[in-house]
C-alpha cells in the first residue's frame, strides 16, 4: 500500500476520505450492567458495560456524580496485549475518555448527585477491547456513547426522620429508574494523516502508513471539546485546521447515524431478537 | 460527503446444506469422535483417548488406506515443493533473506537461488554479498517458488525465473491457505485490467497489468510512477470482491474472482462489503460456478 493510493478519494477498500466502515451497534447486551453496548467497525470489535454504583461525591463537586472509566485490552485481540502488554494503550484511552468528558456539558452529573456531600452515583464505564482493526478510539467513543445512552439508573428517595437521620429508599419498581441525557456525550473522530490527504477510519494497514494522527471529540452540534495529537510525526498548522472541519463535518453526521439506530432499536423494544455474542 | 452507515447486528442464519457435489465430507469439530475402529493409524490433527480416535482440530477428514488425518480449515501455511508464494522480506542475513509467508517458521530465500540483475550466471561473489540489501530489503515483497521443504517443515525458496521476483505497486490480500485452490498457474491477467497472485500461503497479490515486461530488470526493479485512478479502481474493487469471496469461505481461483467481479460491477466498489451486497454477489458467484461444473 502507497501514499498514493489517498489521493483522487479512493481507498484501498474503494471508500472516500471521509467514509466510514460499516458499524454494527446493539445495545443491553450483558444482562449484570446497568447499560451496556457492543460495536463493531470493521474488524474493531469493542464492549462497554455501565455500571451504577452509589459512592460519595468529590470534595470539590459535592453536588455531583462522577465517572470512571476502566479499559481492559483482552488478549484475544492481538498476542500482544498478553500479560501487562495491553496495559500502557488501556491506561492512555481511558486518559483520552477522562479527558474527553471532562467537559462540564457532556453528561449532567448533577443528575446523578443523590444527596449533596454524601451519596452520588458512580458510573463505572468499563470498556473491553475484543479485537483490533484500527480506529480504536472512534468505536470505543461509538460504544461508550451507546452505553450511556442503554444506562438505566435506579431511582433512589431520600427520606429524613425527625433527629435529622437520612435514610436511602429504593423505589420497587425495577423499572422505575433515571436515563441519561446524552445528546451533549462527544463521540472521537480520529484523522490519520497519509500522504497529503487525511482520512477517517482508518484500517490497521492505513494506521501503519500514518505518520500522524488528530483525535478531536465533537459534539452531536458539531462543538469540539476536546483534541490530541497521536504519532511520532508532525502536523502543519494549516493541515489541522483543515482535518478540525473535516472533523467537526463527519463527527455530526456520526451523531446523526448513531442516534438514528439507537431510538431504531429502542422502538423496536422487545420484539426484536437479541444477537448478542454467538448470534 | 462522508458517508456512514450504522445497523443492528443480524441473527446468523444457519448455512443449508451445501452444493451436491459428489459424496458429502466428513467434517469434524475438536473432541469429535472420528472413528471407534482400532485399527487405524493416528494421523495428524487426531489423537487416541480411550481406544477412539479424537479430532484435534476443526477441519475435514482425510484417509489414506489405514492413515486418518484430519485438515483444519483454518491453518498456517504447509510448504510444498512447487508452490508459488508470496512474501515479505523480515531479514537480510548472511548470503540469505528471511521471507515472512504465514508458515510456522520463517522461510528463507539464499542469494544463490536468486538471479542476479544483468541475468548472468556465475559464482556468488563477496561483493553480490554486499550487495543483497540494494536488491531486497526488509519490508519488501517478493514472489516465490518453494524450492525444498526442510525436515522441521521451514520452506526454502527460490526466484530463478523472471515471473519471480520483487513486486512493485499493488495490494496485498492475506486469505486463509485453504481458500487458494491449486492449480496450474497462480499468475493471472484478469481481463478487468488487473492481475493477480494467488499465493499458495494464503498471501494475495493484486497489482496493474504491465505493458511490456522488462526482461534486463532482473525483477529488481520497481516501477514507481502513480498508477492511474482507472487502475486503482480495479484493484480496489478486486481486493472487496476477494475479501467477500473470503468472507462467504468461497474457494479462490480465476475464474471465482471475475465472475465475483463480474457480479459485483452494478454496486459501488464501498458497498460491496455490506452485509447483504455480499451475500447477493457471492451468492450469484456460486450459481455461476455450479452452471459451468454443469
Amino acid at each position: 500500500m502507497d501514499c498514493t493510493l489517498c489521493k483522487e478519494d479512493l481507498r484501498v477498500d474503494g471508500r472516500g476520505c471521509e467514509d466510514y466502515r460499516c458499524a454494527e451497534v446493539e445495545t443491553d447486551v450483558v444482562s449484570n450492567t446497568s447499560g451496556s453496548a457492543r460495536v463493531k467497525l470493521g474488524h474493531t470489535d469493542i464492549l462497554v458495560g455501565v455500571k451504577a454504583e452509589m459512592g460519595t461525591p468529590k470534595l470539590e463537586k459535592p453536588d455531583e456524580g462522577y465517572l470512571e472509566f476502566f479499559v481492559d485490552c483482552s488478549a484475544n485481540a492481538t498476542p500482544e496485549f498478553e500479560g501487562r502488554g495491553g496495559e500502557e494503550l488501556g491506561t492512555e484511552i481511558a486518559n483520552t475518555l477522562y479527558r474527553v468528558f471532562s467537559s462540564e456539558s457532556s453528561v449532567d452529573l448533577k443528575s446523578l448527585c443523590i444527596n449533596p456531600r454524601e451519596h452520588c452515583w458512580v458510573l463505572y464505564v468499563d470498556v473491553l477491547l475484543l479485537e483490533c482493526g484500527g480506529n480504536l478510539f472512534d468505536a470505543i467513543s461509538i460504544a461508550v456513547k451507546a452505553a450511556l445512552f442503554n444506562t438505566r439508573i435506579p431511582k433512589v428517595r431520600v427520606l429524613e426522620d425527625e433527629e435529622g437521620s437520612k435514610e436511602i429508599e429504593l423505589s420497587d419498581d425495577p423499572y422505575d429508574c433515571i436515563r441519561l441525557n446524552v445528546d451533549d456525550v462527544p463521540c472521537i473522530i480520529t484523522l490519520s494523516k497519509i500522504g497529503y490527504r487525511h482520512v477517517v477510519d482508518a484500517t490497521l494497514q492505513e494506521e501503519a502508513c500514518s505518520l500522524a494522527s488528530l483525535l478531536i471529540s465533537v459534539t452531536s452540534k458539531g462543538a469540539l471539546t476536546s483534541m490530541k495529537k497521536m504519532g511520532k510525526g508532525s502536523l502543519d498548522p494549516e493541515s489541522i485546521f483543515e482535518m478540525m472541519e473535516t472533523g467537526k463535518r463527519v463527527g455530526k453526521s456520526l451523531h446523526i447515524a448513531l442516534q438514528k439506530i439507537l431510538d431504531e432499536e429502542e422502538s423496536l423494544g422487545t420484539s426484536r431478537q437479541k444477537v448478542g455474542f454467538l448470534g | 460527503m462522508a458517508a456512514i452507515t450504522m445497523r443492528l447486528p443480524a441473527v446468523r442464519r444457519a448455512v443449508g446444506p451445501a452444493a451436491p457435489r459428489g459424496g458429502e465430507k466428513h467434517l469434524v469439530a475438536p473432541g469429535d469422535t472420528i472413528t471407534t475402529d482400532t485399527g487405524y493409524m493416528r494421523g495428524h490433527g487426531t489423537y487416541v483417548e480411550e481406544e477412539k480416535l479424537i479430532a484435534s482440530v476443526a477441519g475435514a477428514v482425510e484417509r489414506v488406506n489405514k492413515l486418518v488425518c484430519v485438515r483444519a480449515l483454518k491453518a498456517r501455511y504447509n510448504g510444498e515443493v512447487g508452490d508459488i508464494v508470496v512474501g515479505r522480506i523480515t531479514e537480510v542475513q548472511q548470503k540469505r533473506w528471511k521471507v515472512e509467508t504465514n508458515s510456522r517458521l520463517d522461510s528463507v530465500l539464499l542469494l544463490s537461488s536468486v538471479n542476479l540483475p544483468g541475468g548472468e550466471l556465475r559464482r556468488r561473489s563477496a561483493e553480490d554479498e554486499l550487495a543483497m540489501r540494494d536488491y531486497l530489503q526488509e519490508g519488501d515483497l517478493i514472489s516465490a517458488e518453494v524450492q525444498s521443504v526442510f525436515s522441521d517443515g521451514a520452506v526454502s525458496l527460490h526466484t530463478r525465473s523472471l515471473k519471480y521476483g520483487k513486486l512493485a505497486q499493488g495490494v496485498l490480500v492475506q486469505v486463509s491457505p485453504s481458500l487458494v485452490k491449486r492449480q496450474k498457474t497462480h499468475f493471472h491477467d484478469l481481463p478487468c485490467g488487473a492481475s493477480v497472485i494467488l499465493g499458495n500461503n494464503g498471501f494475495i497479490w493484486i497489482h496493474p497489468t504491465l505493458e511490456h515486461k522488462d526482461e534486463e530488470a532482473g525483477g529488481f526493479t520497481t516501477n514507481l510512477e502513480p498508477v492511474p485512478l482507472s487502475d486503482r479502481e480495479v484493484i480496489s474493487r478486486l481486493r472487496n470482491c476477494i475479501v467477500a469471496l473470503v468472507n462467504q469461505k468461497l474457494m479462490l481461483f480465476d475464474t471465482s474472482i471475475l465472475y465475483c467481479y463480474e457480479a459485483s460491477l452494478p454496486h459501488q466498489i464501498k458497498d460491496i462489503l455490506k452485509p447483504e451486497v455480499e451475500e447477493e454477489i457471492v451468492l450469484e458467484t456460486r450459481q455461476r460456478l455450479l452452471d459451468l461444473e454443469g
